[in-house]
């Protein structure tokens, strides 16, 4: 068990008391950060926080239990594009903030019922996935036509929908969240997803969760009907991907199909490989640091972001496969054997 | 409770492409029966076990269970009926401690603290206290097994199978699951599969014998292990020692 990372122990063990320290430190830090740093800086965290909740709900159905839904963009576009189209229409925010939640949970449990309940196997459902978030991303840019319009909004096809209302404060008289009220907002709702799921691995249903992704078989000669927990799992996927995207939204008052991109749905893989799929604190870290890579190498001119970003994926796969969080806590943990084999003797 | 038939299958049968793997097989087992079941490699009695809990569909015939037809249940619907089974193959959550395989399957018949209360009845019983916390795809293959045999018993089950309980294991670990087999079998009617000869003569008192997906012979461990055909096709020189 030496090999085992410091703190990253089964998930199925309560978290210690420096685990809630950190989530308090990281939540207080977090909410200090507006009065300190300048409008651009809120913006460029704020994206890297709404985004983190992109990767989570892939670490999490990846990670935890095994599904690697390549398209969760198919659930972030869908947010964003629900929101988005709520908003205008109806010129209030809060119901469409909901709606879009729930629409990707529906949409989720119906895509999931036939790929899970149909047995697909594991390798067809990513294909799926992606396939999905594709086909949403070719349908959006093929409403360009005057006809495309959802009530009172056009679809405008591969120029996206501008102007997206901003977040109003309910029962606040129209009052709308500026950049630091979104930052507080993203930052709130992504440590009480990544607490949420936490805790939720703690329980009997997510415990089962886990036991899939070790062997689905054995879960169900136990008697579990492991679809149904599948299926409910990749729709707590679909939400917490579609409250990414209605964010998204919000942040930049814009949607358009490269939400469900490509290249989009690689970046999510990325920044899990990175941050590292067996923790839930590693996808976001990994999606920080490679926003912030991003970010950097475009003000350093190379010119070249891509390439580099394949060059750190590839390193990552290759060198440091478990990811970034997790290869730390193997140092660590094996720093502190050893300090303890010294003070020992 | 001995008496009524718990499980009975009606000329059942697998297909593997062309290949019968099981054929006609009309099997019968009363409560509280500990039955084994040998026969040469490729027999189809692993095959047999994986019909009766779903892992396999059979292309014919009928399997009954306690008043139920399971013929084509899923695995998860038989396991809820309550037939427990060990596969060959060690059957575990690899990344997982032992505690907390243990718990999942204790977890389905009961709530809470009754659970944590059935791992701990069942780690005394198995002595695993020393491995609780592993994890189990760290254990060698004998422990594994044992694992298994408690995940099983840990979801108290109705019926227990168990495919090759004593493979890979020390003839020390083989004589405790032996007895093992022997206690659990005063609630739980079981069936066990095996080669090795000296651990059926320690449980067994009835004994079926497959030979290509058939069922050859029928009868208590003495008669089967002296019947010239047994012996011709399987035993050899073994049964002879």
């Amino acid at each position: 068990m030496a090999g085992r990372p410091l703190g990253l122990g089964p998930a199925a063990s309560p978290p210690k008391w420096w685990w809630w320290l950190f989530v308090v430190l990281l939540g207080a830090g977090l909410l200090a950060m507006p009065s300190l740093v300048d409008i651009s800086v809120q913006l460029d965290v704020s994206i890297m926080l709404i985004l983190a909740l992109l990767a989570l709900s892939m670490s999490f159905l990846w990670g935890y239990v095994g599904i690697l839904s390549f398209g969760q963009t198919a659930f972030f576009g869908l947010g964003g594009y629900t929101y988005a189209v709520l908003a205008l229409n109806l010129g209030e925010t809060t119901g469409s903030m909901l709606a879009a939640l729930v629409l990707p949970m529906l949409f989720a449990a119906v895509l999931g019922y036939f790929m899970i309940y149909g047995r697909i196997s594991d390798i067809y459902l990513s294909v799926m996935t992606l396939v999905v978030t594709l086909i949403l991303e070719k349908g959006i840019r093929a409403t360009s036509g005057d006809q495309f319009v959802i009530g009172t909004v056009r679809l405008n096809g591969q120029n996206g929908i501008p102007s997206v209302p901003s977040l109003q404060i309910p029962w606040g008289g129209g009052a709308e969240l500026f950049i630091d009220g979104v930052f507080y907002l993203a930052a709130v709702l992504l440590i009480l997803v990544y607490v949420g799921l936490r805790l939720l691995l703690l329980t009997h249903f997510g415990r089962v969760l886990v036991s899939i992704r070790e062997n689905e078989r054995r879960t169900e000669l136990l008697g579990y009907d492991s679809r149904r927990y599948k299926l409910a799992a990749f729709v707590i996927a679909g939400a917490i991907a579609g409250l990414s995207g209605a964010l998204y939204a919000v942040w930049g008052n814009f949607v358009a199909p490269e939400m469900f991109n490509l290249s989009q749905a690689a970046q999510v893989i990325i920044w899990v490989i990175v941050g590292g799929k067996s923790t839930l604190i590693g996808p976001i870290a990994g999606t920080a640091l490679i926003q912030y890579l991003t970010t950097w190498l475009g003000t350093q001119g190379v010119g070249q972001v891509t390439l580099v970003l394949g060059v750190v994926l590839m390193v990552f796969v290759l060198v440091f496969n478990q990811g970034l969080l997790p290869t730390v806590g193997l140092i660590l943990a094996g720093l502190r054997n050893r300090m303890r084999a010294g003070t020992g003797r | 409770m001995t008496g009524d038939t718990i499980l009975e299958t009606f000329a059942l049968e697998k297909r593997f492409g062309g290949v019968r793997a099981i054929a006609d097989v009309d099997f019968r087992l009363q409560t509280g029966e500990l039955r084994c079941l040998i026969g040469p490699n490729g027999a189809g009695k692993s095959t047999f076990f994986k019909m009766i809990t779903g892992q396999h569909r059979p292309t014919g015939g009928r399997v009954m269970f306690d008043g139920t037809d399971i013929t084509a249940a899923p695995a998860y619907r038989i396991g809820r009926l309550g037939i427990g089974i060990k596969n060959q193959v060690p059957d575990v959550f690899d990344g997982l401690s032992t505690a907390e395989n243990l718990w999942l399957a204790a977890r389905f018949a009961r709530r809470g603290p009754r659970a944590r209360e059935t791992v701990a009845a069942v780690v005394e019983r198995l002595a695993l206290a020393p491995i609780l916390d592993a994890p189990v795809g760290e254990l060698a293959h004998g422990q594994r097994q044992w694992v298994e045999i408690a995940m099983v018993i840990a979801r108290e089950p109705k019926l227990i199978l168990l495919d090759e309980p004593s493979a890979g294991m020390s003839l020390d670990e083989t004589n405790r699951t032996a007895a093992l087999i022997r206690e659990v079998n005063r609630t739980t009617t079981m069936i066990v599969v095996e080669h090795d000869m000296q651990f059926i003569r320690q449980i067994a008192t009835k004994v079926t014998v497959f030979h290509q997906g058939r069922i050859l012979v029928e009868d208590s461990v003495d008669r089967v292990m002296s019947d010239p055909m047994v012996r011709d096709i399987y035993l050899g020189k073994q049964a002879a020692a």
